[in-house]
Protein backbone atom coordinates (compact mmCIF):
# COMPACT_ATOMS: atom_id res chain seq x y z
CA UNK A 1 0.00 0.00 0.00
CA UNK A 2 1.67 3.56 -0.77
CA UNK A 3 0.39 5.06 2.44
CA UNK A 4 1.46 9.04 0.80
CA UNK A 5 -0.89 9.26 -2.52
CA UNK A 6 -3.16 11.29 -2.93
CA UNK A 7 -5.61 12.88 0.05
CA UNK A 8 -6.37 10.26 2.88
CA UNK A 9 -9.72 8.39 2.81
CA UNK A 10 -10.54 9.04 6.19
CA UNK A 11 -9.07 11.64 8.56
CA UNK A 12 -9.76 11.58 12.90
CA UNK A 13 -8.92 14.53 14.42
CA UNK A 14 -9.25 14.01 18.16
CA UNK A 15 -12.67 12.66 18.11
CA UNK A 16 -14.26 11.57 21.46
CA UNK A 17 -17.24 9.92 22.71
CA UNK A 18 -19.21 10.47 25.73
CA UNK A 19 -22.48 8.62 26.67
CA UNK A 20 -24.60 8.54 29.45
CA UNK A 21 -26.14 10.80 31.65
CA UNK A 22 -24.39 13.83 33.18
CA UNK A 23 -24.20 12.21 36.79
CA UNK A 24 -23.01 9.31 35.53
CA UNK A 25 -21.04 9.77 31.82
CA UNK A 26 -19.13 7.26 30.08
CA UNK A 27 -16.27 7.48 28.23
CA UNK A 28 -16.68 5.67 25.54
CA UNK A 29 -13.58 6.86 23.16
CA UNK A 30 -10.45 9.37 24.77
CA UNK A 31 -9.39 11.88 21.79
CA UNK A 32 -8.30 9.53 18.95
CA UNK A 33 -6.38 11.13 15.67
CA UNK A 34 -6.39 8.55 12.73
CA UNK A 35 -5.61 8.73 9.29
CA UNK A 36 -6.92 6.22 7.25
CA UNK A 37 -5.26 5.99 3.55
CA UNK A 38 -7.09 5.31 -0.04
CA UNK A 39 -6.98 2.38 -0.69
CA UNK A 40 -6.29 0.99 2.46
CA UNK A 41 -7.60 -2.56 4.52
CA UNK A 42 -7.73 -1.01 8.16
CA UNK A 43 -8.42 -3.47 11.12
CA UNK A 44 -9.70 -2.26 14.67
CA UNK A 45 -8.95 -4.72 16.98
CA UNK A 46 -9.45 -4.77 20.87
CA UNK A 47 -11.46 -6.45 23.54
CA UNK A 48 -14.55 -5.79 24.00
CA UNK A 49 -15.61 -2.43 26.02
CA UNK A 50 -12.57 -0.77 23.76
CA UNK A 51 -15.06 1.51 21.74
CA UNK A 52 -13.84 -0.16 18.48
CA UNK A 53 -16.90 -0.55 17.25
CA UNK A 54 -18.26 3.52 18.34
CA UNK A 55 -14.79 4.42 16.77
CA UNK A 56 -16.79 2.50 13.19
CA UNK A 57 -20.15 4.22 13.64
CA UNK A 58 -18.73 7.54 14.13
CA UNK A 59 -17.19 6.72 11.50
CA UNK A 60 -20.39 5.78 9.51
CA UNK A 61 -22.10 8.44 10.56
CA UNK A 62 -24.58 6.59 12.66
CA UNK A 63 -23.10 8.31 15.86
CA UNK A 64 -22.05 12.06 16.11
CA UNK A 65 -18.84 12.21 17.85
CA UNK A 66 -18.99 14.44 20.96
CA UNK A 67 -15.91 16.33 20.13
CA UNK A 68 -13.54 16.43 17.43
CA UNK A 69 -13.53 16.29 13.51
CA UNK A 70 -13.99 13.46 11.08
CA UNK A 71 -13.28 14.35 7.24
CA UNK A 72 -14.21 11.34 4.71
CA UNK A 73 -12.39 11.82 1.22
CA UNK A 74 -11.51 15.37 1.86
CA UNK A 75 -15.45 16.24 3.02
CA UNK A 76 -16.38 16.71 6.24
CA UNK A 77 -19.19 13.77 7.38
CA UNK A 78 -20.53 16.32 9.69
CA UNK A 79 -21.45 20.13 9.75
CA UNK A 80 -23.42 21.98 12.44
CA UNK A 81 -24.86 18.93 13.81
CA UNK A 82 -26.14 17.70 10.54
CA UNK A 83 -24.64 14.96 8.76
CA UNK A 84 -23.57 15.50 5.02
CA UNK A 85 -25.31 13.24 2.57
CA UNK A 86 -22.59 13.85 -0.26
CA UNK A 87 -20.44 12.60 2.33
CA UNK A 88 -22.43 9.82 3.38
CA UNK A 89 -22.45 8.29 -0.61
CA UNK A 90 -18.99 7.65 0.08
CA UNK A 91 -19.75 5.31 2.86
CA UNK A 92 -21.06 1.63 2.69
CA UNK A 93 -21.52 -0.54 5.96
CA UNK A 94 -22.05 -3.70 6.89
CA UNK A 95 -22.81 -4.94 10.39
CA UNK A 96 -22.37 -8.43 12.28
CA UNK A 97 -26.10 -9.22 10.93
CA UNK A 98 -26.73 -9.15 7.88
CA UNK A 99 -30.21 -7.13 8.22
CA UNK A 100 -31.59 -7.70 5.18
CA UNK A 101 -34.93 -6.84 5.16
CA UNK A 102 -37.15 -10.06 5.42
CA UNK A 103 -40.19 -8.68 3.40
CA UNK A 104 -37.73 -7.78 0.21
CA UNK A 105 -36.10 -10.49 -1.92
CA UNK A 106 -32.72 -10.59 -2.27
CA UNK A 107 -32.30 -8.66 -5.44
CA UNK A 108 -34.67 -5.72 -3.86
CA UNK A 109 -32.84 -6.05 -0.71
CA UNK A 110 -29.31 -5.77 -2.37
CA UNK A 111 -31.33 -2.68 -4.87
CA UNK A 112 -32.42 -1.09 -1.59
CA UNK A 113 -30.06 1.56 -1.54
CA UNK A 114 -30.49 2.38 -5.45
CA UNK A 115 -34.10 2.41 -4.45
CA UNK A 116 -34.05 4.78 -1.79
CA UNK A 117 -31.77 7.06 -4.61
CA UNK A 118 -34.19 7.10 -6.72
CA UNK A 119 -32.40 4.78 -9.85
CA UNK A 120 -34.57 3.10 -12.11
CA UNK A 121 -35.93 -0.50 -11.88
CA UNK A 122 -34.49 -1.90 -14.78
CA UNK A 123 -31.03 -0.41 -13.91
CA UNK A 124 -31.83 -1.35 -10.15
CA UNK A 125 -32.10 -4.98 -11.39
CA UNK A 126 -28.60 -4.87 -13.75
CA UNK A 127 -26.80 -3.95 -10.84
CA UNK A 128 -28.34 -6.08 -8.15
CA UNK A 129 -27.38 -8.99 -10.54
CA UNK A 130 -23.59 -7.75 -11.60
CA UNK A 131 -23.22 -7.74 -7.27
CA UNK A 132 -24.82 -11.01 -7.00
CA UNK A 133 -22.68 -12.62 -9.23
CA UNK A 134 -19.42 -10.40 -7.88
CA UNK A 135 -20.46 -11.51 -4.39
CA UNK A 136 -21.17 -15.46 -5.66
CA UNK A 137 -24.93 -15.70 -4.63
CA UNK A 138 -26.23 -15.41 -8.52
CA UNK A 139 -29.52 -17.92 -8.99
CA UNK A 140 -31.05 -16.42 -5.63
CA UNK A 141 -32.13 -13.66 -6.70
CA UNK A 142 -35.71 -14.30 -6.17
CA UNK A 143 -35.14 -15.69 -2.26
CA UNK A 144 -36.69 -14.45 0.66
CA UNK A 145 -33.59 -13.80 3.00
CA UNK A 146 -34.66 -16.53 5.25
CA UNK A 147 -33.92 -19.24 2.77
CA UNK A 148 -30.19 -18.36 2.81
CA UNK A 149 -27.87 -19.58 5.07
CA UNK A 150 -25.94 -16.99 7.63
CA UNK A 151 -22.80 -16.72 5.23
CA UNK A 152 -25.10 -15.90 2.20
CA UNK A 153 -26.78 -13.27 3.71
CA UNK A 154 -23.68 -11.46 4.90
CA UNK A 155 -22.78 -11.66 0.97
CA UNK A 156 -25.88 -10.08 0.14
CA UNK A 157 -25.50 -7.57 2.59
CA UNK A 158 -21.90 -6.98 1.08
CA UNK A 159 -23.63 -6.02 -2.23
CA UNK A 160 -25.95 -4.04 -0.68
CA UNK A 161 -23.14 -1.76 0.36
CA UNK A 162 -21.38 -2.42 -2.52
CA UNK A 163 -24.21 -1.00 -4.82
CA UNK A 164 -24.39 2.68 -4.33
CA UNK A 165 -20.51 2.03 -5.53
CA UNK A 166 -18.77 4.20 -1.97
CA UNK A 167 -14.98 4.57 -2.05
CA UNK A 168 -15.18 3.59 2.08
CA UNK A 169 -16.88 0.14 3.10
CA UNK A 170 -17.25 0.25 7.18
CA UNK A 171 -17.51 -3.57 8.65
CA UNK A 172 -18.73 -4.63 12.07
CA UNK A 173 -17.54 -7.54 13.01
CA UNK A 174 -19.09 -8.72 9.76
CA UNK A 175 -18.30 -12.66 9.72
CA UNK A 176 -18.44 -13.09 14.41
CA UNK A 177 -21.80 -14.82 13.75
CA UNK A 178 -20.69 -17.16 11.39
CA UNK A 179 -19.00 -20.61 11.75
CA UNK A 180 -14.89 -21.05 11.27
CA UNK A 181 -15.20 -22.81 8.03
CA UNK A 182 -17.71 -20.28 6.48
CA UNK A 183 -15.48 -17.48 8.23
CA UNK A 184 -11.83 -18.36 6.74
CA UNK A 185 -14.37 -18.41 3.10
CA UNK A 186 -15.76 -15.04 3.51
CA UNK A 187 -12.02 -13.70 4.64
CA UNK A 188 -10.52 -15.01 1.40
CA UNK A 189 -13.69 -13.48 -0.57
CA UNK A 190 -13.71 -10.28 1.40
CA UNK A 191 -10.12 -10.20 0.23
CA UNK A 192 -10.93 -10.85 -3.42
CA UNK A 193 -13.38 -8.24 -3.45
CA UNK A 194 -10.73 -5.62 -1.77
CA UNK A 195 -8.25 -6.69 -5.02
CA UNK A 196 -10.49 -6.37 -7.45
CA UNK A 197 -12.71 -3.56 -6.69
CA UNK A 198 -10.21 -1.26 -4.97
CA UNK A 199 -11.93 0.00 -2.02
CA UNK A 200 -10.44 1.11 1.16
CA UNK A 201 -11.74 -0.78 4.15
CA UNK A 202 -12.18 -0.45 7.53
CA UNK A 203 -13.49 -3.72 9.24
CA UNK A 204 -13.89 -4.18 13.09
CA UNK A 205 -12.99 -7.70 14.52
CA UNK A 206 -12.17 -9.35 17.89
CA UNK A 207 -10.59 -12.21 15.96
CA UNK A 208 -6.86 -11.55 16.23
CA UNK A 209 -6.12 -14.62 13.16
CA UNK A 210 -9.10 -12.47 10.91
CA UNK A 211 -6.90 -9.12 11.62
CA UNK A 212 -3.90 -10.37 10.66
CA UNK A 213 -4.76 -12.44 7.72
CA UNK A 214 -7.03 -9.35 6.71
CA UNK A 215 -5.40 -6.16 7.32
CA UNK A 216 -2.58 -4.04 5.85
CA UNK A 217 -2.56 -2.59 9.46
CA UNK A 218 -4.01 -3.23 12.64
CA UNK A 219 -5.39 -0.38 15.10
CA UNK A 220 -5.35 -2.23 18.55
CA UNK A 221 -7.41 -0.68 21.05
CA UNK A 222 -7.32 -0.94 24.76
CA UNK A 223 -10.86 -0.11 27.04
CA UNK A 224 -11.95 2.18 29.87
CA UNK A 225 -11.58 4.97 28.15
CA UNK A 226 -11.57 3.44 24.62
CA UNK A 227 -8.10 4.54 23.17
CA UNK A 228 -5.17 3.41 20.08
CA UNK A 229 -3.38 1.42 22.27
CA UNK A 230 -0.93 0.63 19.19
CA UNK A 231 -1.08 0.61 15.51
CA UNK A 232 0.87 -2.21 13.59
CA UNK A 233 1.87 -2.92 10.08
CA UNK A 234 0.95 -6.20 8.38
CA UNK A 235 3.30 -6.36 5.64
CA UNK A 236 2.47 -9.66 3.65
CA UNK A 237 1.89 -9.45 -0.12
CA UNK A 238 -1.40 -10.12 -1.60
CA UNK A 239 -2.95 -12.27 -2.33
CA UNK A 240 -2.91 -14.18 0.83
CA UNK A 241 -3.96 -17.80 1.15
CA UNK A 242 -4.61 -19.52 4.39
CA UNK A 243 -1.46 -21.33 4.68
CA UNK A 244 0.08 -17.77 5.66
CA UNK A 245 -1.65 -18.71 9.22
CA UNK A 246 0.85 -20.90 9.63
CA UNK A 247 3.63 -19.25 8.80
CA UNK A 248 6.32 -17.96 11.30
CA UNK A 249 6.01 -14.61 10.45
CA UNK A 250 1.82 -14.42 11.00
CA UNK A 251 2.61 -16.07 14.14
CA UNK A 252 5.09 -13.68 15.86
CA UNK A 253 2.32 -11.09 15.04
CA UNK A 254 -0.36 -12.98 16.59
CA UNK A 255 1.35 -13.83 19.65
CA UNK A 256 2.36 -9.80 19.86
CA UNK A 257 -0.81 -9.05 19.40
CA UNK A 258 -2.23 -12.05 21.85
CA UNK A 259 0.22 -11.04 24.29
CA UNK A 260 -0.58 -7.23 24.69
CA UNK A 261 -4.39 -7.70 24.37
CA UNK A 262 -3.91 -9.94 27.80
CA UNK A 263 -1.95 -6.83 29.21
CA UNK A 264 -4.77 -4.13 28.33
CA UNK A 265 -8.28 -6.58 28.46
CA UNK B 1 -17.17 -19.89 -4.36
CA UNK B 2 -17.36 -21.22 -1.19
CA UNK B 3 -20.85 -22.03 -1.40
CA UNK B 4 -22.86 -23.84 -4.49
CA UNK B 5 -25.66 -21.19 -6.22
CA UNK B 6 -27.55 -23.90 -7.12
CA UNK B 7 -27.76 -25.83 -3.78
CA UNK B 8 -31.22 -26.27 -2.51
CA UNK B 9 -33.20 -23.63 -0.47
CA UNK B 10 -32.76 -24.07 2.97
CA UNK B 11 -36.05 -23.83 4.18
CA UNK B 12 -38.32 -26.40 2.48
CA UNK B 13 -39.46 -28.38 5.57
CA UNK B 14 -40.15 -32.29 4.87
CA UNK B 15 -43.47 -33.74 5.88
CA UNK B 16 -45.11 -29.96 5.28
CA UNK B 17 -47.78 -31.25 3.05
CA UNK B 18 -48.84 -33.63 5.11
CA UNK B 19 -49.40 -31.37 7.64
CA UNK B 20 -51.34 -28.89 5.40
CA UNK B 21 -53.55 -31.91 3.54
CA UNK B 22 -54.63 -33.61 7.30
CA UNK B 23 -57.08 -31.16 7.97
CA UNK B 24 -59.43 -31.12 5.16
CA UNK B 25 -59.51 -35.00 6.16
CA UNK B 26 -59.73 -34.87 10.17
CA UNK B 27 -62.34 -31.43 9.97
CA UNK B 28 -65.35 -32.86 7.90
CA UNK B 29 -65.06 -36.44 10.36
CA UNK B 30 -64.90 -34.52 12.61
CA UNK B 31 -68.17 -32.58 12.16
CA UNK B 32 -69.70 -35.62 10.63
CA UNK B 33 -69.18 -37.64 14.38
CA UNK B 34 -70.64 -34.41 15.84
CA UNK B 35 -73.53 -33.99 13.95
CA UNK B 36 -74.00 -37.96 14.17
CA UNK B 37 -74.06 -37.91 18.20
CA UNK B 38 -76.33 -34.59 18.20
CA UNK B 39 -78.82 -37.01 15.97
CA UNK B 40 -78.52 -39.94 17.89
CA UNK B 41 -79.28 -38.17 20.75
CA UNK B 42 -82.34 -36.36 20.21
CA UNK B 43 -83.97 -39.63 18.40
CA UNK B 44 -82.51 -42.02 21.36
CA UNK B 45 -83.73 -39.23 24.13
CA UNK B 46 -86.77 -37.83 23.26
CA UNK B 47 -85.65 -34.14 23.90
CA UNK B 48 -88.29 -31.85 23.01
CA UNK B 49 -87.75 -29.92 19.78
CA UNK B 50 -87.69 -26.38 21.69
CA UNK B 51 -84.51 -27.34 23.49
CA UNK B 52 -82.47 -29.50 20.96
CA UNK B 53 -83.58 -29.68 17.42
CA UNK B 54 -82.63 -32.42 15.29
CA UNK B 55 -79.66 -31.71 13.18
CA UNK B 56 -82.11 -32.21 9.90
CA UNK B 57 -84.39 -29.90 11.18
CA UNK B 58 -82.28 -27.12 11.71
CA UNK B 59 -80.27 -27.80 8.32
CA UNK B 60 -83.50 -27.33 6.65
CA UNK B 61 -84.33 -24.05 8.67
CA UNK B 62 -80.97 -22.68 7.61
CA UNK B 63 -82.24 -23.57 3.96
CA UNK B 64 -85.24 -22.15 4.49
CA UNK B 65 -83.55 -18.81 5.38
CA UNK B 66 -81.29 -18.71 2.57
CA UNK B 67 -84.11 -18.65 -0.18
CA UNK B 68 -85.95 -16.02 2.53
CA UNK B 69 -85.62 -11.72 1.50
CA UNK B 70 -86.04 -11.14 4.65
CA UNK B 71 -83.35 -13.32 6.57
CA UNK B 72 -81.03 -12.00 3.76
CA UNK B 73 -82.02 -8.75 4.48
CA UNK B 74 -80.73 -9.25 8.27
CA UNK B 75 -77.86 -11.24 7.33
CA UNK B 76 -76.61 -8.33 5.16
CA UNK B 77 -77.71 -5.60 7.63
CA UNK B 78 -74.78 -7.45 10.46
CA UNK B 79 -72.48 -7.76 7.53
CA UNK B 80 -72.52 -3.75 6.60
CA UNK B 81 -72.81 -3.27 10.43
CA UNK B 82 -69.60 -5.56 11.50
CA UNK B 83 -67.26 -4.00 7.99
CA UNK B 84 -68.22 -0.27 8.69
CA UNK B 85 -67.18 -0.72 12.22
CA UNK B 86 -64.19 -2.80 11.28
CA UNK B 87 -63.23 -0.47 8.90
CA UNK B 88 -62.89 2.61 10.88
CA UNK B 89 -61.45 0.66 13.56
CA UNK B 90 -58.86 -0.74 10.93
CA UNK B 91 -58.34 3.21 9.86
CA UNK B 92 -58.43 4.75 13.50
CA UNK B 93 -56.50 1.81 15.05
CA UNK B 94 -54.04 1.71 12.88
CA UNK B 95 -53.16 5.82 12.23
CA UNK B 96 -53.52 6.11 16.41
CA UNK B 97 -51.19 3.24 17.03
CA UNK B 98 -48.10 4.53 14.75
CA UNK B 99 -48.63 8.02 15.81
CA UNK B 100 -48.55 6.56 19.97
CA UNK B 101 -45.33 4.43 18.99
CA UNK B 102 -43.43 7.40 17.72
CA UNK B 103 -44.80 10.12 19.70
CA UNK B 104 -43.55 9.26 23.28
CA UNK B 105 -45.54 12.47 24.80
CA UNK B 106 -48.47 11.16 23.27
CA UNK B 107 -48.17 7.92 24.13
CA UNK B 108 -47.24 8.46 28.02
CA UNK B 109 -50.50 10.88 27.76
CA UNK B 110 -52.95 8.32 26.49
CA UNK B 111 -51.63 5.21 27.65
CA UNK B 112 -53.57 5.31 30.84
CA UNK B 113 -56.90 5.71 28.60
CA UNK B 114 -55.89 3.19 26.67
CA UNK B 115 -55.39 0.85 29.71
CA UNK B 116 -58.66 2.00 31.09
CA UNK B 117 -60.80 1.49 28.12
CA UNK B 118 -59.23 -1.88 27.56
CA UNK B 119 -60.35 -3.22 31.27
CA UNK B 120 -63.88 -1.84 30.72
CA UNK B 121 -66.47 -4.97 29.27
CA UNK B 122 -67.01 -2.78 26.17
CA UNK B 123 -70.23 -4.67 25.61
CA UNK B 124 -71.54 -2.92 28.95
CA UNK B 125 -71.35 -0.01 26.94
CA UNK B 126 -73.82 -1.13 24.85
CA UNK B 127 -77.15 0.34 26.26
CA UNK B 128 -75.07 3.91 26.71
CA UNK B 129 -74.77 3.69 22.60
CA UNK B 130 -78.30 2.69 22.06
CA UNK B 131 -79.15 5.92 24.07
CA UNK B 132 -76.65 7.96 22.18
CA UNK B 133 -77.23 6.73 18.51
CA UNK B 134 -80.52 5.40 18.84
CA UNK B 135 -81.94 1.92 17.92
CA UNK B 136 -80.42 2.21 14.16
CA UNK B 137 -78.12 1.04 12.61
CA UNK B 138 -75.59 3.92 13.58
CA UNK B 139 -75.09 2.37 17.30
CA UNK B 140 -73.86 -0.89 16.04
CA UNK B 141 -71.76 0.41 13.86
CA UNK B 142 -70.49 1.89 17.02
CA UNK B 143 -70.18 -1.07 19.19
CA UNK B 144 -68.58 -2.98 15.96
CA UNK B 145 -65.94 -0.32 15.54
CA UNK B 146 -65.48 0.17 19.11
CA UNK B 147 -64.81 -3.73 20.01
CA UNK B 148 -62.33 -4.19 16.88
CA UNK B 149 -60.46 -0.67 17.73
CA UNK B 150 -58.07 -1.87 20.55
CA UNK B 151 -56.54 -4.87 18.78
CA UNK B 152 -55.75 -3.36 16.15
CA UNK B 153 -54.33 -0.16 18.17
CA UNK B 154 -52.29 -2.63 20.14
CA UNK B 155 -50.86 -4.88 17.65
CA UNK B 156 -50.33 -1.29 15.25
CA UNK B 157 -48.29 0.10 18.55
CA UNK B 158 -46.42 -3.36 18.95
CA UNK B 159 -45.81 -3.61 15.72
CA UNK B 160 -44.10 -0.08 14.93
CA UNK B 161 -41.90 -0.74 18.62
CA UNK B 162 -40.77 -4.06 17.65
CA UNK B 163 -39.07 -2.42 14.48
CA UNK B 164 -35.20 -3.96 14.36
CA UNK B 165 -32.85 -1.12 15.39
CA UNK B 166 -30.12 -3.17 13.13
CA UNK B 167 -32.74 -2.46 10.23
CA UNK B 168 -32.91 1.21 11.73
CA UNK B 169 -29.13 1.54 11.39
CA UNK B 170 -29.15 0.54 7.96
CA UNK B 171 -31.95 3.10 6.82
CA UNK B 172 -30.32 6.07 8.97
CA UNK B 173 -26.40 5.33 6.76
CA UNK B 174 -28.57 5.09 4.07
CA UNK B 175 -29.20 8.58 4.93
CA UNK B 176 -32.86 7.57 3.94
CA UNK B 177 -35.65 10.27 4.87
CA UNK B 178 -38.55 9.98 7.58
CA UNK B 179 -40.90 9.19 4.68
CA UNK B 180 -38.67 6.32 2.78
CA UNK B 181 -38.13 4.90 6.47
CA UNK B 182 -41.94 4.90 7.28
CA UNK B 183 -42.52 3.46 3.64
CA UNK B 184 -39.67 0.90 3.38
CA UNK B 185 -39.21 0.02 6.99
CA UNK B 186 -41.83 1.06 9.47
CA UNK B 187 -44.86 -0.32 7.11
CA UNK B 188 -43.82 -3.59 6.22
CA UNK B 189 -42.38 -4.44 9.53
CA UNK B 190 -45.56 -3.69 11.24
CA UNK B 191 -47.15 -5.13 8.84
CA UNK B 192 -47.66 -8.37 10.00
CA UNK B 193 -48.42 -7.22 13.94
CA UNK B 194 -51.30 -4.86 12.05
CA UNK B 195 -52.96 -7.78 10.24
CA UNK B 196 -52.95 -10.24 13.05
CA UNK B 197 -54.48 -7.39 14.69
CA UNK B 198 -57.16 -7.51 11.89
CA UNK B 199 -57.61 -10.66 12.53
CA UNK B 200 -58.63 -10.39 16.04
CA UNK B 201 -60.81 -7.02 15.53
CA UNK B 202 -63.00 -8.60 12.18
CA UNK B 203 -63.97 -10.89 14.63
CA UNK B 204 -64.76 -9.00 17.70
CA UNK B 205 -66.38 -6.73 15.27
CA UNK B 206 -69.16 -9.43 14.54
CA UNK B 207 -69.63 -10.05 17.95
CA UNK B 208 -70.31 -6.31 18.56
CA UNK B 209 -72.80 -6.04 16.33
CA UNK B 210 -74.76 -8.93 16.91
CA UNK B 211 -74.82 -7.34 20.20
CA UNK B 212 -75.70 -4.38 19.72
CA UNK B 213 -78.54 -6.11 17.75
CA UNK B 214 -79.40 -8.40 20.48
CA UNK B 215 -80.26 -4.74 22.45
CA UNK B 216 -81.90 -2.61 20.19
CA UNK B 217 -83.30 -2.44 17.12
CA UNK B 218 -85.10 -4.43 14.79
CA UNK B 219 -82.44 -6.09 12.02
CA UNK B 220 -79.65 -8.07 11.92
CA UNK B 221 -79.14 -11.52 12.89
CA UNK B 222 -78.65 -10.38 16.53
CA UNK B 223 -82.23 -9.28 16.26
CA UNK B 224 -83.31 -12.64 14.53
CA UNK B 225 -82.06 -14.39 16.92
CA UNK B 226 -83.81 -12.86 20.04
CA UNK B 227 -86.53 -13.05 18.39
CA UNK B 228 -86.41 -16.63 17.20
CA UNK B 229 -85.95 -17.12 21.17
CA UNK B 230 -88.92 -14.86 22.31
CA UNK B 231 -90.94 -17.21 19.94
CA UNK B 232 -89.63 -20.39 21.69
CA UNK B 233 -88.41 -21.11 17.39
CA UNK B 234 -85.36 -23.05 18.59
CA UNK B 235 -84.19 -24.53 15.31
CA UNK B 236 -84.25 -20.75 13.93
CA UNK B 237 -82.06 -19.87 16.79
CA UNK B 238 -79.68 -22.84 15.46
CA UNK B 239 -80.20 -21.62 11.84
CA UNK B 240 -79.28 -17.82 12.74
CA UNK B 241 -75.95 -19.62 14.64
CA UNK B 242 -75.04 -21.14 11.68
CA UNK B 243 -75.43 -18.19 9.22
CA UNK B 244 -73.18 -16.39 11.96
CA UNK B 245 -70.32 -18.59 12.04
CA UNK B 246 -70.23 -18.61 8.15
CA UNK B 247 -69.81 -14.91 8.16
CA UNK B 248 -67.49 -15.64 11.27
CA UNK B 249 -65.57 -17.82 8.58
CA UNK B 250 -65.55 -15.58 5.85
CA UNK B 251 -63.99 -12.62 7.07
CA UNK B 252 -61.51 -14.24 8.88
CA UNK B 253 -60.15 -16.53 5.78
CA UNK B 254 -60.44 -13.13 4.31
CA UNK B 255 -58.07 -11.68 6.58
CA UNK B 256 -55.91 -14.75 6.12
CA UNK B 257 -56.24 -14.05 2.38
CA UNK B 258 -55.33 -10.54 2.64
CA UNK B 259 -51.94 -11.56 4.80
CA UNK B 260 -50.92 -14.34 1.99
CA UNK B 261 -51.33 -11.25 -0.33
CA UNK B 262 -49.43 -8.45 1.53
CA UNK B 263 -46.66 -10.87 3.94
CA UNK B 264 -45.87 -13.81 1.85
CA UNK B 265 -42.13 -13.31 3.30
CA UNK B 266 -43.83 -13.86 6.86
CA UNK B 267 -43.93 -17.39 8.52
CA UNK B 268 -47.74 -16.53 9.29
CA UNK B 269 -48.11 -15.60 5.87
CA UNK B 270 -46.40 -18.17 3.81
CA UNK B 271 -48.10 -20.39 1.24
CA UNK B 272 -47.53 -24.07 1.35
CA UNK B 273 -45.67 -25.15 -1.61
Amino acid sequence: MSMASGSPGIALGGIEKWYGTRDEPVHALAPTDLTVADGELLVLLGPSGCGKTTLLRMIGGLIEPTAGSMSIMGRDLWRSGQRQSETLADLGMVFQDANLFPWLTIEDNIALPLELKGVGKAERRERAHALMRLVGIAGFERRWPRELSGGMRQRAAIARALSYDPKILLMDEPFGALDAMTRDAMNLELQRLFMETAKTIVLVTHSIAEAVFLADRIVLLSPRPGRIDRIVDVPFARPRDLTLQASPEFQEIALSLRARLAEIG
Amino acid sequence: MAEKANEPPVMKAAGFKRETILPWITTPLLLALLVTVWSVYVRSSGVSPFILPAPGAVFDEWLGMLQSRRAWGHTGMTIYATLTGFFWAALIGVFLGVAIARIRWLELTLNPFIVATQVIPKVALVPLFIVWFGFGITSKVIVAGVLAFFPVLTNTVLGVKSIDEGHRDVMTSLNATRWQVFRRLELPSALPYILTGFEVGIVLAIIGAIVGEYLGGNTGLGHLLIQSMNAFETSLMFAVLIQMSLIGFAFYFAIGALKRLLIPWHATGAQPR
